[in-house]
Order: C-alpha cells, then structure tokens, then sequence
C-alpha cells in the first residue's frame, strides 16, 4: 500500500485552493478523472484482487449444477436467476474493497478535506469499481449463461443487461460500503445492508435475461434497469459522501 | 413563538417529561380500541361468505402490515429531522420505533402466513405483499444492525439516519418493483377480500384496531423513548431530578 501515497500525487494541486474559490487549480470533473485513473492503475497493481470477484462469480454458477442436476433442460429455466443471483454476489463481494484501502491509510481523509466535491471523488471511486467488477462481470456472464443451456443468440442481451444492472449494484453498493466504513469484519453487515435494496435490480435484470434467453424483446427490463441505474447515478455518491463524511468524524 | 414547540422538542428534558405526560393518553384509548376492535371483529362481524370464520385473522394482520409501513415511515422521517437539523431527541426517536416496527412487521408476516394456510393451502406463497414484508423486515434488520455496530451513539445515529433516509427513497420502488415481478410469475387465481364489498360490521372494527394499534405504537414509542432519553443523558445533571421517585 506505500504506492497510494504517491499515487495521490496528481490531486496535491486540489489541496489547499479551498482559500481561492475563484480559480481552483483543478475543477470537480478533473479531479474525479484523476481519482478514476488512479483507481484503475492501483488495482491493476494486485491482479489477484481483480480475479477473485470473477472466480466466486464462476464457483457460485457451478454450485448450481452441482446441486441441482446436470440436465441443461432443468438447468435453462434457471440460468437467468443463477446469473444474476451469483453477479449479485460477486459485486457485493468486492464492495468491501471499494473504500477499505483508501480509508484505513487516510486517502478518504484527504479527499474530504481537498476542498474537492466529496460526492464527485466518490462518483469516480464508484465509476473505477464498476469498470473493475461490473464490466468484466458481465463480460464472462454469457459463459455462465451458456453453461447453464442458454442459447447463443442471447449473448447480446445478457452482457448489456448485467453491464447496466451491475451500474446500480454498485452504486447502492457504494452507499452501504461508506455506512460501514468504520465497523470491523463488517462483510455480514454489508450484505444485509446492501441486498433488500438491491432487489430491483435483480428481479429486472433476470427478467431481461430471461427474455434474452427466450428470444424475444427485452426492451422493458433494460430500460427500467437503465432508470435504475439513472435514479443511483443522481442519489447514491450524495449518500455515500454524507456517509463517509458520517464515519470520517 | 410559532416554532418555540419545535425547539422545545430537541431539548430532552422537555421531551422525556411530556412524553411521559402523554403515554396513558394514548395507552388507555389504544387498550379500549383493540379490545372494541376485538369484540367487533371476533364475535359480532359475520362470518365471510368465501373463507367462513377463517378471515377474522385480517384483524390482527392487516393493523400489523398498516403499521409496519407507517412505523418505517415515522421512523426515516425522524431520522431525516436528526440528520438536518441536527436533533438528538429525532434520532432517539428513530432508533426507539425500529424495534418496534421490525416486530409489527415480524406480526404481519407470522399472521399473513397463518392465513395462507387455510386460504392457499400453504403457509407461504411468493406473494407481492408477503415478499415486500418479508423486504421490509430486512431493512429493519439492517437499520438496526448498522446502529448496534457502532459504539458511539451519535456516529451509530447518524449513520442509521442515512439508511433509513435511503431505504425510505427505495421502498416503494421494492414494493412495485415486487408486484411488477409477481405478475408475471404467479396466475392471477388468488383472491383478496374486496375490500369495497366488506360490509360496516366487518370494516368497523378493522378501523377500530388501525387507529388501536397506531396510539398503541405512540405509547409504545414514549416509553421506549424516555429509555433512550434516558440512556443517552445518563451524565445529565437534570436526571437526578427526573428519576427522583
């Protein structure tokens, strides 16, 4: 973790123009690109953490053959559900991740006292965590889609509904990851946090799946997904950054 | 002078006297009405034409599942007063009602499975209704777990705030998002008590014991607030004088 110091190097500019309102060296959205640049070159310093959330989200689809049956003619009916259940688990898994480093050496810290909008140096960390989890996890779903007997058309339809869906997870994500910022082992906590708000999205993405799946339209699920995502993208950074600032204290 | 009752309420001392002055104002008529509610609803309402005397249960149920909501409303409303204004005595409030809301809660989900038993031939069905209860416990489950995991009490409150606030933005897109997923799962053949046909007997007392249980919540509330007042202020001179017999 001796990088990070370093790493938020690029944001000393921001430090300290709180007493010049009138020119701030480095403007709110430049400030979050900053942080996002940083984000995704940290963690692609530890590969292994990058694996791990894509690794449980392949473990938890082969749970269900196992437990279930290998038929593919039982298992179809199901693959909508296993896959956004086991995405589900896999973002909610690296959510731990998304503030814990940043907060333990100070980074957090410097970021609410940089003068900077908290809501939108959070934004950034949310953005980088999403490109970091959720994109690649919708990347490898149609493998588990197709492990599961969906058929090859419904490619299209499960990546972009579970890029779209994995948008809000992690953003009403990010509002459960900064409430516990503070608590030890806070991984049970999170969970229960963080899912009985998550269920919309879980039962608008597997819908789109499952129409994906059968062939037919899946305009409906994805736009009410999309809105989703919208209402977290406008709401969840304020949330988290009161959050933070809550826990910074 | 008009927003002096206001700032009286964030003075605790205030607080703890009259809500001790008003609990029997609100648990003597919230005891007379269940137990009206009860006779009317028990013994002198007919009997449903469909489900016999097996619907009486909506008595209990559906104050319970009135008063989950309502408690989970309450309950963020204060927390959103405590985070803006900055109100001890608003978050005492929240954290005093979500208890008290998770049980009601808890109440409507055993009565409503108890029901299907009879009605659906099973305790549970995936129900619109019953999963969003079953949701709303969660939240009540988290809220309190995220205020017990904290030591201090202003951090603890704060942070709950913040939840309660955001489950409250959530919850009605949960419950429609629920029924929305339900309607596309689940034939239509299950049948509600058409609530416009119940006649006066019967909806009378299922008044009676909504307005029952919600003074019972409002005495409930005071005394679990004076104890939360009580704790929160335990280094306060004025207790000595307060708790003095």
């Amino acid at each position: 973790m001796n990088d990070s110091g370093a790493m938020s190097a690029p944001l000393r500019p921001a430090l300290g123009s709180k007493s010049d309102p009138g020119g701030p060296a480095v403007s709110a959205l430049a400030a979050a690109r900053l942080v996002l640049a940083r984000d995704l070159k940290l963690a692609f310093r530890k590969r292994s953490q990058l694996v791990q959330p894509l690794a449980f989200f392949a473990i938890v689809t082969t749970l269900f053959p196992l437990g279930v049956s290998p038929e593919l003619t039982v298992l179809r009916p199901l693959a909508p559900g296993v896959v956004w259940a086991a995405a589900l688990l896999a973002s909610l898994l690296a959510l731990e991740l998304l503030f814990r480093d940043d907060a333990q050496d100070g980074t957090l810290e410097q970021y609410a006292l940089s003068g900077r909008s908290l809501t939108w140096l959070l934004a950034a960390k949310t953005a980088a965590h999403w490109l970091l989890t959720g994109l690649p996890l919708a990347l490898m779903a149609p493998l588990a889609g197709v492990a599961l007997g969906a058929p090859g058309r419904a490619m299209a339809g499960i990546v972009v509904s579970v890029a779209v869906g994995t948008v809000a997870l992690s953003l009403i994500g990010s509002i459960g990851a900064a409430l516990t910022l503070g608590i030890r082992r806070s991984g049970a906590l999170l969970s229960l946090l963080t899912l009985p708000l998550d269920i919309p999205v879980l039962i608008f993405g597997a819908r789109a799946t499952e129409l994906a799946i059968g062939g037919e339209a899946y305009g409906v699920p994805l736009r009410l997904l999309g809105a989703l995502a919208v209402l977290g993208l406008t709401l969840a950074p304020l949330a988290a950054a009161a959050a933070v600032r809550i826990n910074l204290e | 002078m008009a927003w002096t009752w206001f700032h009286r309420l964030a003075s605790p001392p205030h607080v703890y006297r009259v809500a001790g002055r008003l609990t029997p104002w609100l648990a003597w008529p919230a005891a007379l009405l269940i137990v009206a509610g009860l006779i009317g609803g028990l013994w002198l309402a007919p009997p449903d034409y469909q489900q016999g005397d097996g619907y009486r249960i909506i008595y209990v149920h559906a104050p319970s599942a009135w008063m989950s909501l309502f408690v989970y409303t309450t309950m963020a409303v204060a927390a959103g007063i405590g985070l803006i204004w900055r109100m001890k005595v608003a978050h005492a409030v929240a954290a005093a009602s979500a208890p008290v809301g998770a049980s009601f809660t808890f109440a409507a989900l055993v009565t409503g499975s108890l029901w299907g038993k009879p009605m659906w031939g099973t305790y549970w069905q995936w129900d619109p209704r019953l999963t969003s209860e079953l949701i709303l416990l969660f939240l009540y489950l988290g809220y309190m777990g995220l205020r017990s995991a904290f030591d201090d009490v202003q951090r603890a409150d704060r942070a709950s705030a913040v939840l309660a606030v955001v489950g409250v933005v959530n919850v009605p897109i949960i419950h429609y998002s629920v029924v929305w997923w339900n309607s596309l799962h689940q034939p239509p053949s299950l049948m509600y008590l058409g609530k416009p046909t119940m006649p006066p007997s019967m909806y009378v007392p299922l008044l009676l014991m909504l307005l029952g249980f919600t003074l019972f919540y409002g005495a409930v509330l005071f005394v679990r607030l004076r104890g939360e007042v009580l704790s929160r202020e335990r280094t306060a001179s004025w207790i000595r004088e307060a708790v003095r017999p």
